[in-house]
């Protein structure tokens, strides 16, 4: 299915979305990789409000590169997740209802999304100038000493992305892998 | 002797820095577009057709193909009868990849740290540098950035001797089957044997360098590379990882003499957007 999600999310809306549904986000959304979520779970373990109000909100996992003059941002495409993996849990049960990345989940991830009803969106890893043209505007709110590594907001309009993992667990990796690896078993010794 | 200012160094690494991370070489682009024909999966083509775009903005738009423009591996080869003047050849390559990431505006991305700090440099340097002395008086220079969710990917092992060809093999594919989507595929794969640890590493890293459409002149390693190219793309990752029969664009291979008691293995997988740009001063 293709649908068109508006962020931060109504959450009604995420029980609909199931792995292999193609979607387009419109609204807001925020950056955040390594080093953000290392802050982050410091500022929770101390009891600190986070940068930004996270309830049903998705975090997209990028580091952009800088913009040129008279552009909203560089290439903007998308990091490996599993590197959030350690921090992830703790904020999808603090109300985050989406990821945005490329690459494998921790089981850990997957239980915490199956029981607070969040949903893992993959981009186009390596397409960072043509995801670029789907950002409209972006302001640095948190961490700015992080460089490429700080908090954004972004506004987005017609984002491309896959519905990788949905709430029930269900992965699109799995599936699609499992579908093209029994097709020709010729020869194939190693797997 | 021949004598080269630093000047003319700094200046072409600030150039191959900005060169490599806009324009996709064309052995890459060629074997994306052979990709749309031989794709199974009508996902996958629509993927690989989005990538091929997205390179195509870069190169217009003086954009970085990737954000993530990499750690800046520069391999130089050096002519004996070549004298560097006015300065640190070394410090010149840094201050080169601090003009071409900086004007470039490409992203900074290393720590000045691996453990502690991991406090970013802010300048992208400092940069891996390879030296090599050759014969002639030329000096040889290759700016290969290289991202770190493929780089993240590789994998080294010191296999015995008896396990021969087949564990080179399996090796290889486990590597690159345990990567999955995280590498960004369509992959090329970097493979060195032999050697020794360090050098099995290097000639994987070399390995990237030869265009993907370039077999190894020896034949039996040119098998080699065939057969590991058709294994690999039976795995089923596909492009993106979301399930297709085109999860490798290239395997090229590299070896060397190693230990009578040794086999050394590396896989050095990189993803579509391997960069690498050269210049002759």
């Amino acid at each position: 299915m293709k649908y068109t999600l508006e962020a931060p999310f109504d959450e009604e809306k995420i029980k609909m979305l199931k792995a292999g549904d193609t979607v387009t986000i419109n609204g807001t959304i925020y950056t955040a990789r390594d080093a953000a979520h290392k802050k982050m779970i410091s500022l929770i373990n101390e009891g600190k409000p986070l940068p930004f109000d996270i309830k049903n909100q998705i975090i997209y996992y990028v580091g952009p590169c800088p913009a040129r003059p008279g552009e909203v941002i560089g290439s903007a495409g998308p990091t490996t997740s599993s590197r959030m993996d350690a921090y992830a849990p703790k904020l999808i049960e603090l109300g985050l209802k989406g990821m945005i990345g490329k690459g494998l989940r921790s089981k850990e991830v997957v239980d915490a999304m199956k029981k607070y009803n969040a949903v893992y969106f993959g981009a186009i890893g390596g397409a960072g100038a043509l995801i670029a043209r789907s950002i409209v505007a972006q302001e640095v709110i948190a961490f700015p000493e992080l460089g490429t590594e700080a908090i954004r907001k972004l506004t987005v309009k017609d984002f491309p992305a896959v519905v990788i993992i949905d709430s029930n667990g269900d992965d699109l990796y799995h599936v699609g892998k499992d579908k093209y690896r029994n097709a020709d078993r010729v020869n194939c010794t190693y797997v | 002797m021949r004598t080269v200012n630093i000047n003319e160094i700094i200046e072409a690494v600030e150039r191959l820095c900005q060169e490599s991370n806009y324009n996709l070489n064309d052995d890459i682009k060629n074997g994306l577009k052979k990709g749309v024909q031989t794709e199974m999966s009508e996902n996958g083509k629509e993927i690989l057709e989005q990538i091929i775009e997205n390179a195509e903005i870069a190169r217009k738009e003086r954009m970085a193909i990737c954000q993530d423009t990499g750690m800046a591996v520069v391999f130089l080869e050096i002519g004996q009868d070549v004298h560097i003047t006015g300065g640190s050849l070394t410090d010149a390559i840094n201050e080169g990849v601090r003009r071409g990431y900086d004007k470039g505006y490409l992203r900074k991305s290393v720590v000045n740290d691996p453990v502690f700090e991991r406090i970013n440099t802010k300048d992208n340097t400092p940069a891996v540098i390879h030296y090599n002395i050759v014969d002639g008086d030329k000096i040889k220079i290759t700016v290969a950035p290289k991202g770190f969710g493929s780089e993240n990917m590789s994998g080294l092992k010191m296999l015995t001797p008896s396990e021969g060809i087949e564990g080179v093999k399996r090796f290889i594919i486990e590597t690159v089957d345990k990567a999955g989507p995280n590498p960004c595929p369509p992959i090329i794969v970097g493979v060195g044997i032999g050697g020794t640890m360090e050098k099995a590493a290097l000639l994987a890293k070399k390995a990237l360098l030869r265009p993907i459409d370039e077999r190894n002149s020896e034949p039996r390693i040119r098998e080699l590379e065939l057969e590991l190219l058709e294994s690999i793309n039976r795995l089923g990752i596909g492009p993106a990882g979301l399930g297709g029969r085109v999860t490798a664009l290239g395997v090229n291979v590299e070896v060397f003499p190693t230990h009578i008691a040794g086999l050394p293995v590396a896989v050095n997988i990189s993803c579509h957007v391997t960069r690498h740009s050269e210049a002759v001063i």
